[in-house]
């Protein structure tokens, strides 16, 4: 796996942790910086004090040849006490007019009369720097080759000059004062990062874990086309951020992916109903003609009265068996058209009068409710066909003592005829097939009462719906108010 | 001393006084010229040896005062050159100083008494060296030709006048036998010089070395004696020559008998001396030989 492959709840915490240390490095680095820098400053006017004034003093003792006083002179600094102050130079010497050392206060290193040029490389360069010199003021010289940084002053007094004062200056004096603010430095940058590393860990790992979980359920929902899948609890984040935005923008797309695998459900059981529709009445419509030619020579052949009783009587069989393809025939070719008077409440009324004895029978209690809208309705005949098939069903499956509600309203610009029993649930298997011909759930059931009202609300531009929950099964029909075609 | 030298050295001190002359006349004439019974005395000390001990020289001071009943003014200077000063400009009753300005100074002062150092009223010179490799390869004066040399003053004997004798007395000029000498205006500070490695060489009165020895062993152990010179007499006490005879006898006295009183004796020891005598001017003749070697006397 690639670094930048890794999780958020690790990818955040790192990347915060690692600008953090960076931060803190940067501002430490930036201190210490200036600290150095500081130090360098301290150093130059300390230096630009201590040689003012010993250049002034030490005039007087070169002019009589006074070595030895002008070495207490450059020696009394560091015998004032303060000896370990890092920025006093590591050595004082005065040079003479001929770059011979006239005094020094590290005599072992820099004797007496010793000429700078068989110092070392160092000093040889500081002898023909201070050749150069000119100017009446102090210069800084740090040569690659030297140990030591050099600031001299000239030991002058109007226009003669008796001598050079240098002071030298170990390159490595800042070293302990540097390493303890250095360390000092280390020790707030540590604090820092002991402070900041476990909130940005806290805090990456807040903004990560909704994230993750929002990736896993994306890469689920991809899978399964949003089935199985629940909301995101709110708790999860509550807030209205660009993640609080994703969450919600993730619950809108699991809906309308749900929405989108309905209606195709749906899609495909309206054409496959469809499909059957047309067969059927296709079918039926070629039985029919036959069937009719045939009941119309049983008819004339019983007319004539010729036969003897014995063929009669297989005259009445046939026609008997003929009539009951009609029946079927009759009902697989559902037509509604030529039925125009409108729904009335009386027809509602005729309805549940019909029904009644049978609901007595069985001890149920029936809920009947109804408000009829204004305006057309839909055809009487239609919507008693339809009320009568869906009650006879639902007395049929609910146990006695059961309730059955019905429940006819306005609704969505049409009218709604909800019909619910008490009644174990339709396994989903059959629900799909429910509108189908010749599927029947119980002993004895044609299969064709469901297919007939689908076939009605259909042909009246409505629709119909079965669910079952709450221990109740319920078929919904709508109907269009003003389209009853 | 024989006529010429007595003649020489009054003329000096003409010139001296009247060189002086202006400066002399100011202050101190009236003081010392008066006959009147004195209060208070004025002594002076040069940096010979106890130029670092201020809290000895109050001990001393006071110890003097109850002894005499007097007032003392002790007058420290920093060179052998500014107590002479004081001496000349009568500004001093008494003083302790070298054997070698003694001599240049003895038509106007008088020998009032001199130290008894490890019983005897003598001392001599040292030549010393640093101690380890620097100075391993002296074995006398003669090997530090061309080297840097500390004197400790140009009026000191031990620290100066002995040295360059020494040198003339090799045949060789010790105006130009060093590379490069300086003073250090004080017998410790030549041991010092020559213990930091400032000087390759230096010389130095033995009383100054061996009581440093005790002091600050750890001075003295960085430095090593490769030359003693004989023996000379000891820088002395002396005495102005206005001075009036009573206060002489009185101071002579106090002096001669430091070694018998308690106090006198721990200031002594201090000193690192046994005492004084009334010493003899003739203590000084190698001085003087020496001196006459450089057509001083």
């Amino acid at each position: 796996m690639r670094p930048f492959d890794l999780s958020f709840r690790y990818k955040l915490p790192i990347w915060g942790g690692l600008l953090i240390v960076l931060s803190v490095a940067a501002v430490s680095s930036a201190m210490l910086l200036k600290a150095y820098e500081d130090l360098q400053r301290d150093v130059r006017i300390s230096a630009e004090a201590l040689g003012g004034a010993l250049s002034k003093t030490l005039f007087s003792h070169l002019l009589h040849d006074d070595v030895w006083r002008a070495y207490e002179q450059i020696n009394a600094v560091y015998r004032a006490g303060h000896v370990e102050d890092p920025i006093l130079p590591e050595a004082i010497f005065v040079v003479g007019p001929v770059g011979e050392i006239v005094v020094s206060t590290a005599p072992e290193t820099l004797p007496m009369l010793a000429d700078l040029d068989s110092l070392g490389p160092g000093y040889a360069e500081l002898a023909r720097a201070l050749d150069r010199q000119s100017g009446a003021g102090s210069e800084l010289h740090d040569f690659a080759t030297a140990q030591q940084r050099f600031i001299v002053f000239p030991i002058r007094e109007e226009y003669a000059q008796l001598g050079t004062l240098v002071l030298a200056y170990s390159r490595d004096v800042y070293l302990p004062r540097f390493r303890a603010q250095a360390l000092h430095g280390a020790l707030i940058g540590l604090l820092v990062l002991a402070v900041l590393l476990p909130i940005n860990a806290y805090w990456g790992g807040r903004m990560a874990v909704p994230l993750v979980e929002l990736a896993r359920r994306m890469e689920r929902v991809v899978r399964s086309h949003g089935q199985d899948e629940t909301e995101l609890p709110r708790t999860r984040y509550p807030y209205r951020d660009e993640l609080g935005q994703l969450f919600l923008a993730y619950d809108a797309m699991l809906a309308e992916m749900r929405q989108k695998a309905l209606l195709e459900r749906e899609l495909l059981q309206t054409e496959r109903l469809g499909a059957i529709g047309r067969l059927a009445s296709g079918i039926a419509h070629e039985v029919n003609n036959p069937l009719g030619g045939m009941l119309m020579a049983l008819d004339t052949l019983r007319q004539r009265g010729e036969a003897p009783p014995s063929v009669m009587k297989t005259l009445d069989m046939l026609e008997r068996g003929l009539k009951q393809i009609q029946e079927i025939v009759a009902a697989l070719l559902v037509q509604t058209r030529g039925q125009s008077r409108p729904l009335t409440a009386d027809d509602l009324e005729d309805v549940r009068t019909l029904i009644h004895s049978q609901v007595l029978n069985k001890s149920q209690r029936l809920d009947w409710r109804v408000e009829l809208p204004a305006g057309i309705l839909p055809p009487a005949a239609a919507c008693r066909q339809i009320l009568i098939n869906l009650l006879l069903n639902a007395v049929q499956a609910t146990a006695e003592q059961g309730h059955i509600s019905v429940q006819v309203a306005a609704r969505s610009g049409g009218l709604a005829i909800v019909v619910a029993n008490q009644a174990p649930p339709i396994p989903q298997e059959r629900l799909e097939h429910l509108f189908e011909p010749f599927v029947s759930g119980r002993e004895g059931g044609t299969g064709l009462g469901l297919w007939v009202t689908y076939q009605i609300a259909r042909q009246l531009g409505g629709r119909i719906v079965a669910n079952c929950a709450d221990g109740e099964v319920r078929f919904e029909v709508w109907l269009p108010l003003e389209n009853a075609t | 001393m024989n006529v010429s030298s007595r003649e020489t050295a009054s003329l000096a001190r003409r010139r001296l006084l009247g060189g002086l002359g202006g400066l002399v006349l100011g202050a101190a004439l009236p003081r010392v010229a008066s006959s009147a019974p004195r209060s208070s005395i004025s002594v002076g000390f040069t940096p010979a040896f106890v130029h670092d001990q201020h809290a000895l020289l109050g001990d001393w001071r006071r110890h003097m005062e109850r002894t005499l009943g007097l007032h003392v003014e002790i007058k420290q200077r920093d060179s052998y050159r500014e107590t002479m000063d004081l001496l000349r400009l009568k500004q001093l009753d008494f003083a302790w100083v070298c054997d070698y300005p003694f001599l240049m100074l003895k038509d106007l002062v008088r020998l009032l008494a001199v130290p008894v150092y490890k019983g005897q009223p003598l001392y001599r010179s040292y030549i010393i060296v640093p101690a380890g490799n620097r100075g391993l390869h002296v074995e006398s004066i003669k090997d530090l030709k061309n080297s840097v040399f500390a004197y400790a003053d140009p009026l000191s004997n031990t620290g100066y006048l002995y040295p360059r004798y020494a040198i003339q007395q090799m045949g060789e000029d010790p105006r130009d036998f060093f590379r490069k000498t300086f003073f250090t205006w004080s017998h410790k500070k030549v041991v010092e010089a020559v213990a930091l490695g400032i000087a390759q060489g230096g010389a130095v009165d033995s009383y100054v070395w061996e009581s440093l020895e005790q002091i600050d062993p750890a001075l003295t152990r960085r430095t090593r004696i490769v030359e003693r010179s004989p023996e000379y007499g000891f820088p002395p006490f002396v005495a102005h020559r206005d001075t009036p005879p009573g206060l002489f006898e009185q101071v002579r006295g106090f002096l001669l008998g430091m070694h018998l009183d308690p106090v006198g004796v721990d200031l002594l020891k201090r000193l690192n001396l046994d005492g004084f005598v009334k010493g003899d001017v003739r203590l000084y003749d190698g001085v003087a030989r020496m001196m006459h070697a450089f057509g001083e006397a």
